[in-house]
């Protein structure tokens, strides 16, 4: 049901440029107005969120460790240092990792349940499809969006040349299709795919959870229409964007409708995202059980709420309580008055 | 314990398909043996009167009850408190804004392996904070309110969470393999706090966080008790050894202050390691002393909130200022040595005296630089530094009749990344050492199901069905290599493994590390041991009670 609904209002977003490109006013409005917006509320909700984090305090450093911390003898204990980090440097590596590699989803197992012999047993193997699909989709969307750039860079960068070249290796049909067209596409397919079938994902999913994954899904077929089948005209979008980015607004004639669809949904895209879970992509970098080193035991650090009234409860009230028994045990006071039964100070 | 299905049933009917109906159309069972007890009064009153505004109304109630008999205001003191929250803990933050549910934790909670329960899959656990987390302060969850997984908090949200949260050891496996590394266990943490500030605990947990704070350790043993038993344990090593060691309590003036957990002074098993201590100590001849005022190394403060941790933990600095200890030797225990490892300096090194110094052992010379703030050691560091530099006598052939296994305390092991060392000491100390199935050990151990407060017998079911991870990895040993013996290095484990390995593998035993360590130890040139630190015959000299000898002896 929640992923119907998310069908459904995506495909809602696809009609509205649909109809709207056709009054002539609405061009800029699709073509300007819109992503420029979009734009603005992406960077502005992107970077208010990043604030309200960094304005919570990490009070305690606690960060998970995956191995043997540094011991005393490193020779004899060897460190894991990248799972157990204890410097800044072996914290920024395995942050590199985990942001690079999806280092954590890398050791993902699966539990399964098994009648054996005479008794049951519990089998965990491990389970790659879900870094496998996340790291397609994840690096598919990183390079196209860097691919982007000729669009909005004159002159382009080398790398986004020399990433164009190697995307399309393959050389198949004209134009040439990217890898990481197909990657996208296939990585969102199987990602959505396994939060449809597996039943313990799909029980967990909200609308929420499709509707971004429909809409990249959108955005990614709209702009391989726009490329391959509408064949729009580059120069004249490479004008409009041109000119969002030194704002000098113009909507050449030549561009066709697929380009405001594709245009559309990638702005929803930019609105949404700071209001949704995609967050987790700036997220993953401030996560402090991840980005602080395990050094707690050998450094200090400061709590700024610490609450330095909070005292234990005092020795002298305890000896008070039991002063007389500890006296009688043969315990040593600090007060041998308190060792006195009342009855004998009287 | 009774009405407890047998192994096989139980490992039967865990399915792990969920229900027809969604989460939060799915009703919770308050049936009794889904929850522990709520603390008595007086307890919630005596807490109060130390920690004021933390504890809610102290009253009589019951969760099977319609009635939890909830202050008035109750849904602004909780809504307020997570406000305040977010503020105060990034992470809660952080964690609340950015899972993706992609569901690489659900599979790792070991009471999600041994039920099926889809609320005890660690994602869902912690949606039932972050649903009301964008009902109630986010602007989306606020408009878009199903579409979004978001609710306001009720009172029925508030009855979930007290089952949910109280069916949660912090025991952290899910947050090894999140790819953002959301740590449940610490949203459960919150929600425990948030659940303390309207009353609503377990006795549990409340009966040792007031004991600990007036008599020192969870168990309200008053200090003359504890010099019984104290003096009881050095009868028993004498038994075993004949050698009557020392065990100086509350004395000024010594380099070393030694805290274990209470739990070990208390019961089997734990009592032979704490005999172990003693007779280590006493064989290095260790200018130590222990302490009645604070002989509670767990911390049940860390099962309530922050306050109470920081109050409880106070009490090692502040004894160690009093006895005039440079510093502190900590025992075998889990929690202890979560909040020693990762709270203690940040919470309360303002208390330490100006005469503690760097742990350093006065046997080898090491100097403990990894200790360096909190001035606290972990006795495995201790002990294997020894056995290293060779200060150590041991027989481990008197370990022989043992064939043993080490349970990773997630505590120690994903708190601290303490793994090594405990290994180490066990192979120095025993000939037959196996260890558990990839997947089950290290910082992907598996939890006793009784930690942070759950070790109480009227959830019993919920523990063993917890406990089906590490029982069948022990199970497996058990069949494989004779294993009989699983070690470990915490007093909660050393408790509740025991009703564990009955169920899910009959046969095993569970002992502390120290207690194999004072069974191998030679005091002097050419020591005879007949019995081990449990007082039963070694191999070989069983039968040293009667003169009957064996007739395939008689020439020997
Ligand atoms: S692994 Fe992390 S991100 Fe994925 S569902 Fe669990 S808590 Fe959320
Ligand atoms: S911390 Fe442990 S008990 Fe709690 S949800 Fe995670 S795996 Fe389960």
């Amino acid at each position: 049901m929640n992923a119907l609904y998310s069908l459904l209002f995506v495909f809602l977003l696809v009609l509205i440029p649909l109809f709207g490109v056709d009054a002539a006013h609405m061009r800029t409005f699709f073509g300007v107005c819109i992503p420029t917006t979009a734009f603005i509320i992406f960077l502005l909700g992107f970077v208010y969120k990043v604030i309200t984090w960094g304005r919570s305090a990490v009070p305690f450093r606690i960060p998970t460790t995956g191995g043997q911390f540094k011991s005393f003898d490193p020779k004899l204990f060897p460190q894991n240092k990248l799972d157990c980090p204890q410097t800044g440097a072996q914290t920024f590596f395995r942050m590199v990792l985990e942001v690079f590699a999806f280092r954590s989803l890398f050791r993902n197992t699966a539990v399964s349940l098994h009648q054996g012999k005479d008794h049951p047993v519990v089998a965990y193997k491990s389970s790659k499809w879900l870094w496998l699909f996340a790291i397609t989709f994840h690096y598919s969307f990183f390079l196209i969006a860097l691919r982007h750039l000729r669009l909005f860079l004159e002159p382009i960068p080398f790398f986004v040349n020399g990433l164009e070249f190697v995307d399309g290796l393959l050389q198949i049909g004209a134009p040439t299709l990217y890898l990481t067209n197909v990657g996208l596409v296939l990585g969102v397919l199987l990602l959505l795919g396994r939060r449809l079938t597996n039943p313990r994902i799909n029980y967990i999913s909200y609308a929420s959870d499709y509707f971004p994954l429909f809409l990249l899904l959108a955005v990614a077929l709209s702009g391989i229409y726009m490329r391959y089948y509408a064949k729009v005209d580059v120069i004249a979008i490479k004008e409009l964007t041109m000119g969002l980015v030194t704002f000098n607004y113009v909507v050449p004639d030549a561009i066709g409708v697929s380009f405001f669809v594709h245009v559309f949904l990638v702005s929803c895209l930019m609105a949404y995202f700071p209001f949704s879970k995609l967050m987790h992509m700036p997220g993953v970098f401030l996560s402090p059980t991840r980005n602080l080193p395990n050094d707690t035991r050998a450094k200090h650090h400061v709590n700024p709420w610490n609450d330095p009234n909070i005292k234990p409860h005092a020795y002298a009230d305890y000896e008070k309580q039991f002063g007389v028994p500890m006296a009688e045990a043969g315990l040593p006071l600090d007060n041998p008055e308190n060792g006195v039964a009342p009855e004998e100070k009287a | 314990m009774s009405d407890i299905p047998k192994a096989d049933e139980l490992f039967k009917s865990i399915d792990y398909n969920p229900p027809t109906t969604g989460w939060m159309e799915t009703p919770v069972d308050f049936s009794p043996g889904r929850w522990c007890y709520p603390a008595k009064p007086e307890k919630m009153e005596y807490m109060e009167s130390k920690l004021p505004g933390l504890w809610g109304p102290a009253r009589e109630w019951l969760p099977s009850d319609e009635d939890w008999k909830l202050p008035s205001n109750w849904k602004e003191i909780v809504v307020n408190g997570f406000r305040e929250r977010l503020k105060k803990f990034r992470t809660l933050q952080l964690f609340m804004d950015i899972c993706v549910r992609c569901g690489a934790c659900a599979d790792k909670c070991h009471y999600f392996i041994g039920s099926g329960d889809p609320k005890n899959m660690p994602v869902l656990r912690a949606e039932l904070m972050r649903s009301v987390y964008r009902g109630e302060f986010t602007v989306a969850g606020k408009i878009l309110s199903k579409l979004t997984g978001s609710r306001v908090m009720e009172e029925d949200v508030l009855k979930e969470w007290f089952i949910y949260f109280y069916q949660c050891t912090q025991c952290r496996r899910c947050s090894l393999f999140c790819p953002y590394g959301i740590d449940t266990a610490e949203m459960t943490m919150m929600a425990r706090e948030l659940m303390h500030l309207v009353g609503l605990n377990t006795n549990w947990i409340m009966e040792p966080v007031s004991n600990c704070n007036i008599t020192g350790n969870h168990l309200g043993i008053q200090p003359h008790a504890f010099k019984d038993i104290v003096d009881f344990m050095v009868d028993d090593i004498e038994e075993v050894t004949g050698r009557r060691v020392k065990a100086p309590l509350n004395e000024k003036g010594h380099e070393i202050l030694f805290i274990t957990p209470s739990g070990d002074v208390f019961a089997d098993p734990g009592i032979y390691t704490f005999m172990g201590y003693l007779l280590l100590f006493d064989y290095l001849d260790l200018d130590y002393t222990l302490s009645t005022y604070a002989s509670e190394g767990g911390n049940f403060g860390s099962f309530t909130n922050n306050e109470t941790m920081k109050k409880l933990n106070a009490k090692m600095y502040a004894e160690a200022e009093r006895l005039g200890c440079k510093w502190i030797l900590g025992g075998e225990c889990g929690h202890m040595w979560r909040v020693v490892h990762q709270y203690m300096d940040t919470m309360n090194a303002e208390l330490q005296h100006s005469g503690m110094t760097t742990p350093r052992s006065p046997i080898t010379g090491t100097v403990f630089d990894t200790s360096a703030a909190t001035k606290m050691l972990h006795i495995t560091e201790f002990t294997a530094d020894l056995i290293k530099h060779g200060k150590l006598n041991l027989d481990p052939s008197r370990n022989d009749h043992l064939r043993v296994t080490f349970h990773d305390s997630c505590n120690p092991a994903r708190g601290m990344g303490l793994l090594d060392e405990p290994r180490y000491v066990l192979k120095n100390v025993c000939n037959n050492y196996f260890e558990m199935p990839e997947g089950t050990t290290r910082e992907q151990t598996f939890c006793c199901a009784g930690g942070s407060g759950l070790n109480t017998d009227e959830i019993m079911e919920i523990r063993l069905r917890g406990g089906l991870p590490r029982g069948n990895a022990l199970r497996y040993v058990q069949e494989k290599h004779g294993v009989n013996t699983m070690a470990c290095i915490c007093a909660i484990d050393r408790a509740t493994l025991i009703p564990l390995a009955d169920y899910w593998a009959p046969g095993v035993g569970i002992t502390g590390t120290h207690e194999l360590v004072a069974n191998a130890l030679v005091l002097e040139e050419g020591e005879v041991r007949k019995m081990d630190m449990r007082q039963e015959y070694l191999p070989g000299f069983e039968d040293e009670e009667d003169d009957w000898t064996p007739p395939n002896m008689e020439d020997a």
